[in-house]
C-alpha cells in the first residue's frame, strides 16, 4: 500500500518534470532538451535560446503547472465537501461567478461611465469577488438544503443565468472591451506577464497551503457533515477554510487564464484510481502532480496543433467524466 | 451517562418534547421507541450536538453539552447515523481509524496506541477478516458493524445509534443488538439507540424510552410491559401486542 504510493509519487514527479522540460522545448522554435536544461541551470547555450526559454516559455510553463495543480485540488475539495463525484469548480458555478465578475468589470464598468483600467489586479480582483460570492451563496443555501443534487442543479442554473447576463453585457458593450472579454473566455496559459505571475504564484501557493491544512477535515467530511461534526470537526471553520482555499485556487486561475474546464472535475478521479485510495494525505499531493502534468500535456498539445487549451482539456476530460458516470453501479447493470 | 433536565424540543411549531427529565446510565442498553415522526431522531441529534435548538439542559458525564468544544464533545459521545456510508477505495481499517480523529494531530497521524485501539474495535465487532476490504463490496450488516467499530475507536463513554437495525434482516438485527448489549455491559458504555423493532427492544434491552406526544417514558423493560403505554400507542384494529408483551413479561 505504502510502497505503491511512494512509487507513484516518484513516477508522477518525474513525469511532471519531464513534461515541464518538454513544454519549454516545444514551440515556434524547437529547442533541444539539453539546451533547455542549460538555459535553466545557467549552462552554455545560445543567448537567444536562453532568452526564449527564460523570458517567454518559462512563465507559460509555470502557469500551466500552477493552474493544473490549483484546479485539480479545488475540484477534489469540492467533490469531498459536497460528496458528489461530479462536483468541481466548473459545475458548481464558481468559474461562472468568476466570469461574471470579470464580465461586469471589463464589459459592465464602461457602460456606467467608469473607465476600467485593465490592470492585472483589477481582473483578478473581479474574478475573486465573483467566485467568492458564488461560494458564499452556495454555503448559505447549502446549509439548508439536504439534497446535494439540488445544489448542483442550482449551480447549473446559475451558470446559465450568468451566461444570459454576459450576453446582454456583450450586446451592449463596445468593440474593444468585448474583444478583451471574449479572449479571456477562450482560456489561455500564455497571456500572463511576469508581474501577473507575481500575483498568481503567491495566491495559488496560499490556496495550496490552506488545502494542506484542510486534509484532516476533508478526511472526516468523506463521511458526511454529521459524522464529521460528531468526530470533532469545527464545521464552520473547516468550511470557511475550504471555501477560501478553493476561491484562491480556482478563482485566481480563472481570473488570469480564463475558465479552463474539466481538469478540476476529472483529475481527482484519475488520482483516486491511480492510488486506489481516498485518504486526502495521499490525494492532495497526488492531484497536485496529476493536475500539473496533465495541464502541461494539454499545453503541449495545444502548442503543437495551435488550438485553444480549453478545447484540449475538454477533449481529455470528457471521457473521464463519462467513465465516472458509467462506473457508478446504480446507473449500469 | 446522559442526563436530560427540563429538555424541550420543538420542530417548527410542534412540540416534540416538553420538559423531559430522565437519565441514561453507564453500562445500560436503552432502546428509544416511538411512532414515525414522534421525534426519536430529533432527540438523538440534540444529544449528539447536531441540533442546538432546544431549551433545558443536556448533560454528558457531568458536563453541559453547550459548554463542550467540538473536540471535547467528540471525546464524550460517538454517533452512528442512519446513513449507509460507502466510501470507495477506503479499507475498513482506515474507516475505523477515522474514529481516532479527536485524538490525532492536525494531519491525523496515527500513533501505535491508536492503531491498537482500532484493531481492538474491529475485533470487538467481529470483523477482523474484513479489515483490508472496502465497504462497497460488503453487505449492510457488515458495513453497520464497521461503522460501530468506528464509533468504538472514538473511545467515548456514550454511544448513540439512529435506527441501526433498519436495513438488516432478522438474524442480523438480533446479532447487532446483542453486540450492543455486550458492549454496554462489558465496557460500561451508555448506549442509546432508536428502533422500530419492538420485539428486539423488549427482548434485548435493559430499559426502554418511549416517545409519547411530548413526554418521554423511560422505564425498565418489565415496567414498560406492564405500563400499558405500548398497547395504547402502537395498537390498531389490525395489530395486537398482547402476545408479544405476554412473552416478555418476566
Amino acid at each position: 500500500m505504502r510502497t505503491r504510493a511512494s512509487i507513484l509519487f516518484i513516477v508522477l514527479a518525474a513525469l511532471t518534470l519531464f513534461l515541464f522540460m518538454l513544454d519549454l522545448s516545444v514551440g515556434a522554435v524547437a529547442v533541444p532538451l539539453s539546451d533547455v536544461w542549460a538555459a535553466l541551470t545557467g549552462g552554455e547555450c545560445p543567448r537567444t535560446t536562453a532568452k526564449i526559454i527564460l523570458s517567454i516559455r518559462l512563465i507559460k510553463a509555470i502557469v500551466a503547472l500552477l493552474a493544473g495543480a490549483a484546479l485539480s485540488v479545488s475540484g477534489l475539495q469540492m467533490q469531498t465537501l459536497f460528496r458528489n463525484p461530479l462536483a468541481g469548480p466548473y459545475v458548481l458555478g464558481i468559474s461562472s461567478g468568476a466570469s461574471l465578475g470579470v464580465a461586469l468589470f471589463i464589459l459592465g464598468a464602461p457602460l456606467f461611465g467608469l473607465s476600467a483600467s485593465f490592470a492585472s489586479l483589477g481582473i483578478a480582483g473581479a474574478a475573486w469577488i465573483g467566485a467568492a460570492a458564488v461560494l458564499i451563496v452556495i454555503a448559505a443555501v447549502g446549509h439548508r438544503i439536504k439534497d446535494i443534487m439540488v445544489i448542483l442543479i442550482l449551480g447549473m442554473m446559475f451558470s446559465s443565468g450568468v451566461g444570459a447576463i454576459v450576453q446582454i453585457l456583450q450586446y451592449l458593450s463596445k468593440e474593444e472591451s468585448l474583444k478583451a472579454f471574449v479572449i479571456w473566455t477562450m482560456g489561455s496559459l500564455g497571456d500572463i506577464t511576469l508581474s501577473q505571475l507575481y500575483i498568481l504564484l503567491p495566491a495559488v501557493m496560499m490556496g495550496l497551503a490552506l488545502a494542506v491544512v484542510t486534509i484532516k477535515p476533508l478526511n472526516l467530511l468523506l463521511f458526511g457533515e454529521e459524522y464529521a461534526v460528531t468526530m470533532g470537526l469545527n464545521i464552520r471553520r473547516s468550511r470557511g477554510l475550504l471555501f477560501l482555499s478553493t476561491t484562491l485556487l480556482a478563482g485566481t486561475v480563472t481570473a488570469f487564464c480564463g475558465p479552463i474546464g474539466f481538469i478540476g472535475l476529472a483529475m481527482p478521479h484519475v488520482t483516486r484510481m491511480l492510488f486506489d485510495n481516498s485518504d486526502h494525505r495521499i490525494l492532495i499531493p497526488g492531484t497536485v502532480l496529476t493536475g500539473a502534468s496533465v495541464l502541461l500535456l494539454c499545453d503541449l498539445v495545444s502548442k503543437i496543433f495551435t488550438l485553444p487549451v480549453n478545447a484540449i482539456t475538454a477533449l481529455l476530460g470528457i471521457p473521464v467524466v463519462v467513465w465516472v458516470v458509467l462506473r457508478n453501479k446504480s446507473v449500469t447493470r | 451517562m446522559i442526563r436530560l433536565k427540563n429538555l424541550s424540543i420543538c420542530y417548527g411549531s410542534r412540540i416534540l418534547f416538553d420538559k423531559v427529565n430522565t437519565s441514561f446510565d453507564n453500562g445500560q442498553l436503552t432502546a428509544l421507541i416511538g411512532r414515525n415522526g414522534s421525534g426519536k431522531s430529533t432527540l438523538l441529534r440534540a444529544i449528539a450536538g447536531l441540533n442546538r435548538q432546544y431549551s433545558g439542559d443536556i448533560i454528558l458525564d457531568g458536563k453541559d453539552l453547550r459548554s463542550l468544544s467540538p473536540g471535547g464533545l467528540a471525546k464524550s459521545l460517538a454517533f452512528v447515523t442512519t446513513e449507509r456510508t460507502r466510501i470507495p477505495n477506503m479499507r475498513c481499517v482506515d474507516v475505523v481509524a477515522i474514529g481516532r480523529a479527536p485524538y490525532t494531530n492536525w494531519i491525523g497521524r496515527m500513533q501505535d496506541i491508536d492503531r491498537n485501539i482500532v484493531m481492538d474495535a474491529i475485533s470487538s465487532v467481529g470483523m477482523e477478516n474484513y479489515a483490508e476490504r472496502t465497504m462497497d463490496t460488503m453487505s449492510d450488516g457488515e458495513c453497520q458493524r464497521i461503522m460501530i467499530a468506528r464509533a468504538l475507536a472514538q473511545d467515548t463513554p456514550v454511544m448513540l445509534l439512529d435506527e441501526p437495525t433498519s436495513f438488516l434482516d432478522m438474524p442480523n438485527r438480533y446479532e447487532l443488538v446483542s453486540l450492543l448489549r455486550t458492549l454496554a455491559h462489558v465496557s460500561g458504555k451508555c448506549i442509546l439507540f432508536s428502533t422500530h423493532e419492538l420485539d428486539v427492544a423488549l427482548r434485548m434491552c435493559d430499559s426502554i424510552a418511549l416517545v409519547d406526544n411530548g413526554a418521554l417514558h423511560h422505564l425498565s423493560v418489565t415496567e414498560m410491559v406492564n405500563s400499558g403505554h405500548i398497547q395504547r400507542l402502537f395498537s390498531s384494529p389490525e395489530v395486537s401486542f398482547e402476545e408479544l408483551l405476554w412473552q416478555n413479561r418476566k
